[in-house]
């Protein structure tokens, strides 16, 4: 019971079964009503409406998921559609891009939503000494038209096939023109609920509005509380004794306990996240193909997930690109645990034992020195011999990644293929963790990211996947599950989304108490 | 006055060692943040940023003179919120005051709740085993509170929760208060935690309270008063107690302290919105003001209730009110 994508389930062809297995209705009524509480971790005293500096769920959920809206949104089945944009096309070299917004939409202040909140709520992350993430999204825009009062045209430097689905990231929130600052300070959006409490790192409490556009398909609560509770023990605790509704990141040691309540319920997906172990191509020995293959086949991906994730993740092919992707390739050929493979392409190496340092902190993932022990013994039967170096936990990004030959990593992953090969495995830039450069690979990711045609690009992704997997630079065992747990109080659609945690954060938007 | 000034001194003192201390921790504020961002670059241009690549001597002294004129900074967060946020956040920054004046009110009302039960419980029961001294009674007490006092706090709260809030759900487990909430509500949110502090001080008060009359109670005036034929409850509360009563204050004074300053696990596990919590994040992140700030405080507590302490200590002991 992993993941109720309908992506995922017309693929494999049992979606019938799979939901006449789980009884969940294919769609439900849902009904207005109740105050939703949330226990979250990922709270910060820090923290903001300032769309530019989120990166962790109290926010993401807050202001992406309740009170702010953006652009577009991914759809619970990973689709896009419009969320203040109504509609949007591109020319054929997916350069210029024309939106056209919803109307009538108002802020919670009562000013009306158009063309100039798009443009400033877009400047605000290029501005002059600003360090917003979606930075590099905005800046490649080149020039912005206002063609109507509801009615935008950007131009890009290139041509961008992903420009529609990069809006729709969490840092991209709309905010009311001229009064920006005054809208990070009260958080005024145009969201679902409005901002009747806020106190950083403590609590939010959000109201529903009363007339929204997305009356009837959304928005069910009456009122939302989002308490930070970031010791895990005590969050566990508080969704038992029925203090909160939802609960994310479930602790595992206890997630026994939890499923022995009736009233609680667990609920996981598999997104985009995956942990890694990159190798340096340009360092011995991992400068030899041959080598990383060997190494590819010596790593036991399902005890992996079993020990480390406790079962709540997923085998992962040697390539960044996650389930929650538009293009994921889940039907290449799986590297496995083979040790004749090992031994076959250490051969071909010229090689009969082979000595490696894998350096590894708890920093880089929770169990990553767990997992580099694992390895070291799943590759010893072949003649590998990791040597596991255990780093210190602070500063081991800036000691140890992108400076060790071959250590633990993390990626989040992101909402697209372009997207994250070009964060890490594009040739030349500052996070390419192995130091990745391959002239085929660079020249689908550059034509891919201009193809408006899905089939052809589709193609193209594939390819890339799969000389990743083959070829590149990184072990990549498994994905992480988003772990989260509500109270059986609350149902949803049955269709949960996978690129992020909570209902791809919008939890507050799409469930109801049944 | 000579103790004003002393205390002065050790809260000066204090902040040196908490700065040293807060130092020596590997890995900064910058470091902390950016995580995974975390390049040679971008270190460096937070560093400048917030003025970490100065010395801490340097550091110290500009925190220092803040204080003497009030001003206790800005937390590094904030700072860093509006480096992020480039022009636009304008004067939306938080002061380390601001931050922590509304956390130090919550905990001073824990602390508060815990010290009306913990106060009156640990002396009732202290003048109650001394009048019933080496009787089963008595017993039972001390080994109570004597197991109380020796277990982990944590381990006292997940106790409570489970026979309070799971097993009988009479408090909620979690004590997440917030301005407006009204009292009753907020006192039924602060019970759990307090309760958790109550069994974690009233060991020692109560065992003091005990001892300090037992140790009267083999005096001539007490015999005196028992050959008088005063009942054994009227010898202790009217002859051996009011003698009793400068050990007892320290102790309460000692225990009230620890109230304020020793609440961090609990206010953890029970999702507290006080100073304990603030602190954790603050130690996390490497957050210095707000660190220094919390200690600043934490001493200033311990300071001011040990001097209380020693004023009514003399003021309910006649000889020292009276000298010759």
């Amino acid at each position: 019971m992993s993941q109720f994508s309908r992506r995922n389930l017309l693929k494999t062809g049992v979606a019938a079964g799979v939901l006449a297995a789980t009884g969940l209705p294919v769609r439900a009524q849902a009904k207005r009503g109740g105050r939703l509480r949330l226990g979250l971790a990922g709270a910060n005293t820090s923290d903001s409406w300032d769309g530019r500096t989120h990166s962790d769920t109290f926010m993401i959920a807050g202001a992406h998921g309740c009170v702010f809206d953006c652009l577009t949104e991914v759809a619970a089945d990973g689709t896009l559609k419009g969320e203040l944009a109504e509609s949007w096309e591109a020319t054929a070299d997916a350069k210029t891009w024309t939106f056209k917004l919803r109307q009538g939409v108002t802020f919670h202040n009562g000013k009306a939503f158009g063309a100039d909140d798009v443009m400033e709520s877009l400047n605000m992350h290029t501005e002059e000494g600003a360090k917003s993430a979606a930075q590099p999204i905005v800046s490649a825009i080149t020039e912005m038209k206002k063609l109507g009062e509801h009615e935008v045209q950007f131009t890009l430097a290139a041509g961008n096939a992903d420009f529609p689905f990069l809006l729709s990231d969490y840092h991209i929130l709309m905010y009311p023109a001229g009064q920006i600052e005054e809208a990070i300070a009260k958080g005024i959006g145009t969201g679902l609920y409005s901002v009747e409490s806020f106190d950083p790192g403590v609590r939010f409490v959000g109201k529903r509005v009363d007339s929204h556009y997305k009356d009837g398909s959304a928005g069910w609560f009456d009122e939302v509380e989002f308490i930070a509770i970031n010791d895990a023990s005590a969050r566990m605790n508080a969704l038992m004794t029925n203090q909160v509704d939802v609960v994310n990141r479930v602790d595992f040691k206890t997630e026994a306990l939890m499923k022995a309540n009736p009233m609680v319920n667990i609920f996981e997906v598999t997104g985009n996240q995956h942990y890694t172990f990159p190798m340096q191509v340009a360092v011995e020995p991992f400068n030899d193909m041959n080598v990383r293959r060997a190494l590819k086949h010596a790593i036991n991906r399902d005890e992996l997930v079993q020990k480390i994730l406790q079962g709540h993740g997923r085998v992962a092919n040697d390539h960044p690109i996650g389930p929650a992707n538009q293009y994921f390739a889940g039907d290449l050929e799986q590297n496995s645990y083979d040790l004749d493979k090992v031994k076959f392409y250490l051969k071909e190496a010229g090689l009969t034992s082979l000595d490696v340092n894998l350096s590894a902190a708890n920093a880089a993932f929770a169990g990553a020195i767990d997992a580099a022990q694992l390895y070291q013994a799943s590759a010893a039967g072949a003649g590998i011999n990791i040597n596991v170096v255990q780093e210190p936990d602070d500063g081991y990004w800036s000691n140890v990644w992108l400076k060790k030959p071959w250590c633990a990593c993390y990626w989040s992953g992101r909402a697209t293929e372009d997207w994250m090969f070009s964060t890490a495995y594009e040739t030349g830039v500052p996070w390419n963790d192995t130091g990745w450069e391959q002239a085929r690979f660079q020249e689908l990711l550059l034509s891919a990211r201009a193809e408006l045609d899905s089939a052809k690009r589709r193609e193209m992704y594939t390819e890339m996947q799969m000389i990743m997997s083959t070829e590149g630079g990184t072990v990549i065992p498994m994905y992480a599950n988003y772990v989260d747990a509500h109270s059986t109080k609350l149902t949803n659609t049955g269709e949960i989304g996978n690129v992020f945690q909570l209902d791809s954060s919008r939890l507050a938007e799409r469930w109801w108490f049944a | 006055m000579q103790r004003l000034l002393l205390g002065l001194v050790t809260l000066v003192v204090v902040s040196i060692i908490i700065f040293t201390a807060v130092n020596l921790l590997p890995g900064d504020f910058a470091q902390a943040i950016l995580g995974q961002g975390a390049t040679e670059e971008a270190i460096a241009g937070i560093r400048e940023q917030l003025g970490l690549n100065q010395s801490p001597v340097t550091r110290y002294f500009q925190w220092l003179s803040g204080v003497l004129q009030g001003d206790l900074g800005v937390p590094l967060s904030q700072a860093m919120m509006q480096s992020f946020s480039g022009a636009s956040t304008g004067g939306n920054v938080i002061t380390v005051a601001e931050q922590i004046g509304p956390r130090l009110s919550n905990t001073l009302f824990l602390a508060g709740v815990s010290a009306a039960i913990a106060v009156p419980l640990s002396i009732t029961l202290g003048v109650l085993t001394a009048l019933y001294r080496n009787t089963a009674f008595d017993k039972a007490m001390n080994i109570s509170t004597l197991s109380a006092i020796s277990s982990p706090e944590f381990f006292l709260a997940y106790i409570l929760i489970l026979f309070l809030a799971v097993l009988n759900p009479i408090f909620p487990s979690l004590s997440n208060i917030f301005p407006g909430m009204e009292f009753s509500e907020r006192l039924n949110k602060t019970m759990l935690p307090a309760l958790t502090l109550t069994l974690a001080v009233t060991a020692q008060m109560m065992r003091m309270t005990r001892a300090a009359l037992i140790n009267l109670l083999a005096a001539p005036y007490i015999e005196m008063a028992r050959l008088k034929g005063l009942s054994p409850m009227r010898v202790i509360v009217k002859h051996a107690l009011p003698n009793a009563m400068a050990p007892i204050i320290t102790v309460v004074a000692l225990n009230l302290a620890y109230l304020v300053t020793g609440v961090v696990v609990v206010e953890v596990v029970f999702v507290y919105p006080g100073i304990g919590q603030l602190f954790v994040d603050s130690v996390k992140t490497r957050d210095i003001p707000v660190v220094q700030a919390c200690c600043l405080i934490f001493a200033a507590v311990y300071i001011l209730l040990n001097l209380t302490a020693d004023i009514l200590s003399i003021l309910s002991n006649p000889r020292l009110r009276h000298p010759k």
